[in-house]
C-alpha cells in the first residue's frame, strides 16, 4: 500500500474516533457534579448501618466484600506467578552478593541515605499498622497499609543491608503470612454462614461508632488483607532483589 | 481556590505523563514514572479521594518504579 493510502486508512477512522470521543464528552455530567444515587445512599447509611466513619471501607469490605475477595486473590496469584517465573533457572547459579557487588563496582550507599532509611523504618511500620487497623475510621485499609508495612523491610535493604533484609523476612514466615491472610478473608466469610446468615455478612458486633473495635467484620478483614498484602509485596521485592543481586548466568567452561 | 488547585493538579499529571511517554531510555523513564505516580497522588488528594490517593502513592510512586529499577539492574547484569 502506498504511504498516501496508509495515511488515508489511518486518518478516516482516527477522525471518526475523535468525533465520537468529543460527542461522548458532551454527554458527561459536569465536572464535580455526581449524578448517581448510590454514593449518596452509601454516605447516608454506612454510618448508622455499619458503624463505620470511612464510607469507602464498608463498600469494599462489607457491601461489596465478595468482589474484594476476587481482588485479593488476583494479588495472591500475581505473587505466586512472580515466584514461579523468577525461580532459579537451569543456566543460572547463585553468587554471594558481596562478590557480585565488587564485580559491579557499584557506588557505596551514602551515609546520609543509610541514616535516613534506618530512621524511617520504625515510623513506616507504625504508619502501616495505623492505616491497616483504622481502615473503617479513616482513609486507607488493608491494601494501602499492607504496602506501607512492606516498606519497612525494603527501607532496611535501602539502608544497605541485604543480609539484614533477608533475616528480617524469612521465606517460610512470608509464605505463611501470605497464605494465612488470603485464607483468613475467606474464613471470615464462612463465619457469616456459620451464624446462619449469608457468606461474608457482617455478623460481628458493630460496637461504638468511631472506636477501633467497631464496624464488625471490617477491621478483622482489614487485618487479614494487610497481612497478605505486606507479605505478598515483600515476597515480590524479595524475588526481584534475589534476581538482581544473587542469581547470575553460570559461567560456561 | 479548590478549582485552581484541581486545575494545577490535573496539569501536573498531564506534564509528568507526557514526560514518561517522551522518555525513551528505561532508567530515566522509571524515575519519571515515579514523579507521575506522585502527581497522581496529589490529584486524587485534591479531588478528595484519599483512599485512592494512598493506593496511588504506594503503588505508583514506590512499588512499581522499584520493580522496574530492579529489573533494569538484572537486565544490565545479563548484558555484561
Amino acid at each position: 500500500m502506498s504511504p498516501r493510502g496508509r495515511l488515508l486508512v489511518f486518518l478516516v477512522p482516527a477522525l471518526a474516533g475523535a468525533a465520537l470521543f468529543v460527542w461522548a464528552f458532551t454527554g458527561l455530567p459536569r465536572f464535580g457534579h455526581y449524578p448517581g444515587p448510590y454514593g449518596d445512599i452509601i454516605n447516608a447509611r454506612a454510618g448508622p448501618e455499619r458503624h463505620a466513619t470511612s464510607a469507602v471501607t464498608p463498600v469494599v469490605f462489607d457491601y461489596r466484600g465478595f468482589d474484594t475477595i476476587g481482588e485479593e486473590f488476583i494479588l495472591f496469584a500475581a505473587v505466586i506467578g512472580v515466584s514461579m517465573l523468577l525461580r532459579r533457572q537451569r543456566d543460572e547459579e547463585e553468587h554471594s552478593p558481596r562478590d557480585h557487588a565488587e564485580a559491579h563496582a557499584a557506588l557505596p550507599t551514602a551515609d546520609a541515605v543509610r541514616i535516613l532509611c534506618m530512621a524511617l523504618v520504625a515510623p513506616m511500620i507504625v504508619l502501616g499498622t495505623y492505616i491497616v487497623t483504622h481502615g473503617h475510621l479513616t482513609p486507607g485499609g488493608g491494601f494501602q497499609g499492607g504496602v506501607i508495612l512492606a516498606g519497612g523491610p525494603i527501607l532496611v535493604y535501602l539502608a544497605g543491608r541485604y543480609i539484614t533484609f533477608r533475616q528480617l523476612s524469612p521465606m517460610a514466615l512470608l509464605d505463611l503470612g501470605e497464605g494465612a491472610g488470603a485464607g483468613g478473608f475467606v474464613l471470615i466469610g464462612f463465619v457469616g454462614l456459620l451464624a446462619g446468615a449469608a457468606f461474608l455478612e457482617n455478623v460481628f458486633p458493630l460496637g461504638k461508632t468511631g472506636s477501633v473495635f467497631s464496624a464488625g467484620t471490617m477491621p478483622v478483614i482489614n487485618l487479614a488483607v494487610g497481612l497478605e498484602v505486606a507479605a505478598g509485596v515483600v515476597l515480590i521485592i524479595f524475588e526481584f532483589l534475589e534476581q538482581a543481586l544473587i542469581v547470575g548466568v553460570r559461567e560456561s567452561n | 481556590m479548590s478549582d485552581a488547585l484541581q486545575a494545577i493538579a490535573l496539569l501536573t499529571v498531564a506534564v509528568f505523563a507526557v514526560g514518561v511517554v517522551a522518555n525513551r531510555d528505561p532508567l530515566p523513564q522509571a524515575i519519571a514514572f515515579s514523579f507521575f505516580g506522585l502527581s497522581l497522588f496529589v490529584l486524587f488528594l485534591v479531588l478528595q479521594a484519599p483512599d485512592v490517593s494512598l493506593s496511588a502513592m504506594v503503588v505508583g510512586a514506590l512499588a512499581y518504579p522499584l520493580m522496574t529499577l530492579l529489573t533494569l539492574a538484572k537486565v544490565r547484569d545479563r548484558e555484561r
